[in-house]
């Protein structure tokens, strides 16, 4: 980016044998953090992987047994699993084109000059900071209560009757909570992207006679893409794995209506304490999640310059 | 001409502060809704209509003390964060100083593999971790989060600093150098010195991702070691509706991190977009 353009010293500039010298140094001060993430993403997954090959139920431990790829074939032939496949789908993608639709539009808002700009800023970013239990909560009882909700009192109150959201809606109540939640990063994410847009282009192409527009499609959008790319990609990673929002609102229901692949895993490995099952649901989230990490990697692997 | 200009302006400048505050207030809203609600007394809360005004009164926050002990788990929440925090710093500052000043062949690959273990969803070592902590006695004990925050959160923490590191320039270090300053001055006197701020808002940012982090909280706590987070899904029990105690115990949970997220927004991109977007 422009505002990086500082002379970089590269350390063949440095005197050899310092160089040498101070770089003898480096490994144990790297050491503890790469063995400690190496052991962390090691030892589990390599636990999950031996898992998934078993029959291994924590209510009958000695039942224990090698059954290849019984667990992929029972899940795989689960209809619930596809169902949570088909939920997480429909709950990243709303919630991304929600995000990124309203983000997009919201950070073009607050990068326009007006009194108290700064403290509305504030204000609306501030969903991303509340603990996912608490907005999960507030937003069930206190908004989308089917009787003492204020949206129920509200569209009552217009003679228009009640929602009862978690019976009728339950999923799309779990997309606008979540939604709620993430708006405030897209729109902060994309905001500073906006501001490191150079206004004098913009200016000049308004001077031009350029509609709004086509600013915005042909000198904003572009200018944007990267960022919205890092943010669809980041909050994919998240998305793929909501639980907490499902935790304490529907706990996966009415039937299996919210249950998406991480509280699929959730309910086969802590309520049924199948350990072969879920492990091998996990693996399946695994190689999902990789899938989306590869792209995230290289945009940002674009980006450094080491 | 420039009149008309200028009046065009001002009324567009207006119109983008409605539409500003319009969006802010209803984004804001719940937040809001809930604050005031944690003053109201249980009846007051579920009362039709809406109240807006009403007598406000605190025993919501004295009640979520007396009967649920809220100060233990605000404890565990202020310890496991901050634990996992100090744990990370002690782990990345060096890891990143190394890496940014002292650049090898690997160093690019090393930094993109660290953030490659933040790509593995956490539901997918549930069962291992799961049966590792019952294992070794770390379920539901505040140790064993801090280990598992510690290490979510450091490839963020390695990162940021990393790029806050980097943004040092090059020269004063070398100028002092030459003065004959030994590598511990260097970095007590010069390089700390600078990157403070830097480690403060990675720090900020790291207690903010702990503080709200609800997967192995929820999973991995029962009674002891229970953070906030924890605390706040009891309340979703069906039995009896308690809106005010809830939102009071809310907003004392959430109150000090939207305060650090207000004062580390700028920084929180950086963070969060692993430097991807700055």
């Amino acid at each position: 980016m422009s505002s990086s353009l500082t002379v970089e010293r590269h350390p063949e500039t440095r005197p050899p044998e310092q160089r040498t010298h101070r770089q003898v140094s480096t490994l144990p001060l790297v050491a503890p953090s790469v063995i400690a993430l190496l052991l962390w993403m090691i030892v589990p997954l390599v636990m999950t992987i031996w898992f998934s090959f078993q029959r291994y139920n924590l209510l009958n431990p000695e039942a224990r047994e090698f059954i290849g790829f019984g667990n992929f074939t029972f899940i795989l032939s689960d209809p619930g699993f596809w169902i949570s496949i088909g939920i997480t789908i429909l709950l990243v993608v709303s919630v991304l084109v929600i995000t990124i639709g309203l983000g997009t539009l919201l950070a073009i808002l607050f990068d326009q000059e007006f009194p108290g700009q700064g403290i509305a800023r504030v204000l609306a970013i501030s969903p991303f900071f509340v603990m996912p239990t608490v907005s999960a909560l507030i937003w069930k009882n206190m908004l989308m209560h089917p009787v003492n909700g204020l949206f129920a009192q509200i569209t009552r109150g217009l003679g228009l009757g009640a929602i009862d959201w978690f019976a009728n809606f339950p999923l799309l109540a779990i997309i606008i909570i979540v939604s709620w939640e993430w708006l405030p990063f897209a729109l902060l994410i994309l905001l500073t992207a906006i501001q490191s847009l150079d206004h004098e282009q913009l200016e000049a192409a308004h001077m031009d006679g350029a509609k709004p527009l086509a600013l915005f499609r042909f000198v904003m959008l572009p200018h944007l893409s990267r960022a919205i790319a890092v943010v669809a990609m980041i909050e994919t990673i998240f998305f793929l794995t909501i639980f907490a929002e499902i935790f304490v609102t529907t706990g996966g229901g009415p039937g299996l209506a919210t249950t998406n692949l991480a509280y699929y895993i959730f309910l086969k490995a802590l309520l049924e304490f199948d350990v072969g099952g879920a492990s091998a649901g996990g693996l399946i989230a695994v190689i999902l999640a990789n899938i989306v990490a590869i792209f995230l990697m290289r945009s940002v692997a674009r980006n450094l310059d080491t | 001409m420039g009149t008309l200009e200028m009046t065009r302006k001002n009324s567009r400048k207006w119109l983008w502060a409605v539409l500003g505050w319009l969006v802010a207030c209803l984004l804001f809203f719940p937040i809001f809704w809930m604050f005031l609600t944690s003053f109201k007394t249980e009846v007051a809360a579920v009362a039709t209509p809406p109240q807006l005004f009403f007598q406000p009164t605190l025993e919501n926050y004295v009640e979520i003390q007396a009967r649920a002990d809220y100060l233990n788990y605000a404890f565990n929440s202020v310890a496991i964060s901050v634990g996992s925090t100090i744990l990370a710093l002690l782990l990345a500052v060096p890891a990143a100083y190394a890496m940014s000043f002292f650049p090898t062949k690997r160093t690019k690959g090393t930094l993109m593999w660290m953030l490659s273990t933040k790509m593995l969803p956490s539901v997918g070592v549930l069962v291992p971790v799961y049966i590792l902590c019952r294992e070794t006695g770390l379920l539901d004990s505040r140790i064993g989060l801090i280990i598992i925050y510690t290490l979510i959160n450091l490839p963020i923490v390695v990162w940021m600093i990393y790029s806050f590191f980097k943004e040092v320039p090059k020269e004063i270090l070398e100028a002092d150098r030459m003065d004959g300053a030994s590598t511990q001055q260097e970095l007590r006197h010069v390089l700390l010195p600078l990157a403070l701020p830097g480690i403060a808002s990675t720090a900020l940012l790291s207690i903010i991702l702990s503080w709200n982090e609800a997967f192995w909280s929820l999973n991995l706590t029962t009674a002891d070691a229970a953070p906030l987070t924890a605390f706040i899904a009891s309340f979703s029990s069906p039995q009896g509706l308690f809106w005010a105690k809830l939102s009071a115990a809310s907003t004392l949970a959430i109150a000090p991190i939207l305060i650090f997220g207000w004062f580390s927004q700028r920084q929180l991109v950086r963070g969060l977009t692993f430097g991807a977007v700055k």
